[in-house]
């Protein structure tokens, strides 16, 4: 064979890429990310335009499916199992459950498929995987951002209502606060708890399929185990309470039902260690999704 | 000069196999005693074995190899897809790597949107794609079809379309695997250019392909792989030369070749190629002529078979160019031994230069619904140039030119004034 002639790099021109073997733990190609910015956009916007493509009613299913939801919801929970929403009307009680439950399960089950759906691209050409997870978070947040307008509506024509009627048969209480400033802030926390157990589940369904089969389920699970459906002060036993408070789903809903409809079953210790717990879910789903991506190809 | 791309002892191992409930144990295990996995765990297998080479800015390397020899491997590699079970690898500049491209593709966006989607998953900034936009649809051809959705594209227009996109991409190193498969010979011929312009503007070529007179235009050094190891390291010519005279001769055995079909109550057993003096090769000059032993073993048990042969030569690509059989003359094979070799004589192979498989089919002569054995790659060989018109010209097919060297005389008349034209008009009788 040749010799082969060796030719050093000049030191003032560093490698741009260096691949080697799994790396550390903590090592997210967040510069990497940034760089492929809008092909995140360019994701999230496909997934828009295409989830309608040949429908008749198209974008109008963001806001049809959560209507829906809540009719069936208010006539099994609140008519036929007579659980009630206190003083709240039905449909800002539900509306306000389901949205909240609808992201975080798109989240979820969207971003659980993510190594499956496009294992044929992942294993033709390289861009930073995390990209599409991040688009399809996008993509949440817009049709959340659209449901949300549904629920405005719905909690103006009640506080109208309010106003104008306030002897009527049943009467309204509402009392949206100030603390509605903290809807950013619920938002990302349930961005982190969705994104993150999607990441983990993700990572895991490449090599443990059964994965797959569990994940609907277990978010399903999540909507029962949370104050989606019903509220708080129905459950008796105080155990129970603390229980259900340990989904980082519940003082999510809570807190955004205290902030605009004025009854909700939180502190700031629920919100607190929601928050801590959705975080620390986060960055586990980061980390083993980073670095089942190296080699993902292989097991696929 | 600069290198732009070196490979320092990379491996790659891969497992054979399902995954199960018994590896996943096995692995965990592992993983709670805190032991390193076994090098050479029964199981799996190094796709590639410290695996060194450099690449200078602005050279167009050929990686040379046959099927499995982890030229694929390499590639993915290279461009990140999978990561190396040791070794590292380091690149300087922006990475374009066309492993069929294409597969960003989404059916129901239409065309305009594939190629702004597309471009971002090969890491190309949106103005970056919108100033090149023009030039993109102009190389595809596809015109007004770009606002249609690419499902109802040909798949022609979606390969021109996807390769454009990568083509105008500002790489400084261009990963490339047999992308040419796509679009028609004049298309091929446009990409050819386009890659040998991106290698003379400074731009790292790393090339795969089977076409020997596409590696020898475009490239101007090439490595011999084979089974994961580098075997050669050198010029294109020279390494196409290492390749097809060690390689192609050196594995004729088919017993263990498992992408074979067929009933298998008359398997391939051998395959050898012979020039008319008897000479065992693994190429040939034009116009050459050729003879291929088959060697085949019958089933045990089985009713000793009467055989029918089919001999393909097909590009590297798989398309048939010419088939030969015993069954179009009066060639019976009768009473065949059970194990035997089967001669096919070809007086003259008069093709272009370039590497020519040949696909095997035996099939019994009495029914025509079963196959015995059939193998589409069972033997691989090159082609060299000769001059076979005696004037130094001939056919050239990176210029997309057939592969036939055909005989013919030329001459010029004058047009007789009436006779075409008579019989042209004349009415049907």
């Amino acid at each position: 064979m040749p010799a082969l002639e060796r030719m050093s790099p000049t030191p003032d021109e560093p490698w741009d890429k260096i691949i080697t073997p799994r790396h550390g733990i903590f090592l997210v190609p967040l510069r990497e990310l940034w760089h492929y910015r809008d092909l995140i956009v360019l994701l999230a916007k496909r997934n828009i335009t295409t989830q309608y493509k040949q429908m008749v009613l198209g974008p109008a299913w963001f806001v049809i499916q959560p209507l829906l939801a809540t009719f069936v919801f208010s006539f099994i929970f609140g008519r036929l199992a007579g659980l009630g929403t206190e003083h709240i009307p039905h449909y800002l009680f539900y509306m306000s459950g389901i949205i909240f439950f609808n992201f975080f399960s798109e989240c979820v089950n969207k971003i659980a498929g993510t190594f499956l759906r496009n294992a044929t691209l992942f294993s033709k050409v390289y861009f930073p995987r995390l990209a599409v997870p991040c688009g399809q978070a996008i993509t949440n947040l817009a049709s959340f951002g659209v449901q949300f307008i549904a629920f405005l509506i719905g909690l103006a024509y009640y506080l109208a209502k309010m106003r104008f009627f306030p002897d009527a048969l049943h009467p309204v209480h509402l009392h949206p606060n100030l603390y509605i400033l903290c809807l950013p802030l619920l938002l990302i926390q349930l961005s982190l708890f969705g994104i993150g157990a999607g990441l983990i589940v993700a990572s895991l369904t490449t090599r443990y399929r059964d994965l797959q089969m569990a994940v609907p389920f277990a978010v399903q699970v999540c909507m029962f185990a949370s104050s989606v459906v019903f509220p708080l002060s129905k459950i008796k036993g105080a155990s129970y309470v603390s229980l259900l408070k340990l989904n980082p789903l519940v003082p999510v809903v809570e807190a955004f039902r205290f902030a605009f409809l004025g009854e909700g079953d939180v502190t700031r210790f629920d919100l607190l260690t929601s928050f801590v717990s959705s975080l620390a879910i986060f960055l586990i789903g980061l980390v083993i999704f980073s670095r089942v991506e190296q080699t993902v190809s292989d097991t696929l | 000069m600069s290198v732009s791309v070196s490979v320092q002892n990379v491996s790659k191992r891969y497992r054979l196999g399902e995954l199960g409930r018994q590896t996943f144990v096995a692995d965990w295990k592992r993983k709670l005693l805190g032991r390193e996995e076994p090098e050479d765990e029964p199981g799996t297998f190094w796709a590639l074995r410290d695996l060194s080479f450099e690449a200078p800015q602005g050279q167009a390397l050929a990686i040379i190899g046959r099927n499995g020899a982890g030229k694929s491997t390499l590639l993915k590699v290279l461009s990140s897809i999978t990561a190396p079970t040791k070794g590292v690898v380091k690149l300087r500049g922006r990475v374009a790597s066309l492993l069929e491209v294409g597969s960003g593709f989404h059916q129901d966006l239409t065309g305009r949107d594939n190629v702004f989607l597309n471009g971002a998953i090969l890491g190309m900034k949106h103005f970056e794609i919108a100033a090149r936009f023009d030039e993109i649809v102009g190389f595809s051809e596809t015109g007004e079809f770009i606002d249609t959705p690419v499902k109802h594209y040909s798949s022609g227009m979606r390969g021109r379309l996807a390769f454009a996109v990568a083509a105008y991409l500002e790489a400084e190193i261009l990963i490339v695997d047999e992308v040419l498969a796509v679009g028609d010979v004049e298309f091929q011929d446009r990409c050819l250019g386009k890659m040998d312009s991106v290698s003379r503007h400074g731009r790292t070529v790393l090339f795969v392909s089977h076409h020997a007179a596409t590696i020898e235009k475009l490239c101007t050094r090439g490595i011999v792989l084979s089974h994961g190891k580098l075997e050669f390291d050198g010029s294109q010519l020279e390494a196409l030369r290492f390749y097809t005279d060690k390689h192609l001769s050196a594995e004729t055995c088919l017993r263990d070749r498992t992408d074979r079909t067929g009933s298998g109550e008359v398997r391939l057993a051998e395959i050898e190629l012979r020039n008319l003096k008897g000479e065992r090769i693994a190429s040939l000059p034009s116009g050459e002529g050729l003879e291929v032993w088959l060697h085949y073993e019958a089933a045990h048990g089985s009713t000793l078979p009467r055989i029918n042969c089919d001999l393909h030569i097909t590009n590297v690509f798989g398309s048939a160019l010419v088939t030969q059989s015993n069954s179009f003359g009066d060639h019976r094979l009768a009473n065949p031994p059970r194990r035997g070799v089967i001669v096919c004589q070809i007086a003259s192979l008069p093709l272009t230069e370039g590497l020519y498989r040949l696909k095997v089919t035996l099939f019994p002569s009495d029914r025509f619904t079963v196959i015995y054995d059939e193998m589409a790659n069972a033997a691989e060989f090159r082609v060299v140039q000769t001059d076979f018109f005696g004037g130094g010209k001939g056919p050239l097919p990176v210029l997309g030119d057939g592969p036939f060297l055909l005989r013919g005389g030329w001459r010029i008349e004058e047009a007789s004034q009436t006779a075409p034209a008579e019989s042209r008009n004349s009415p049907l009788p």
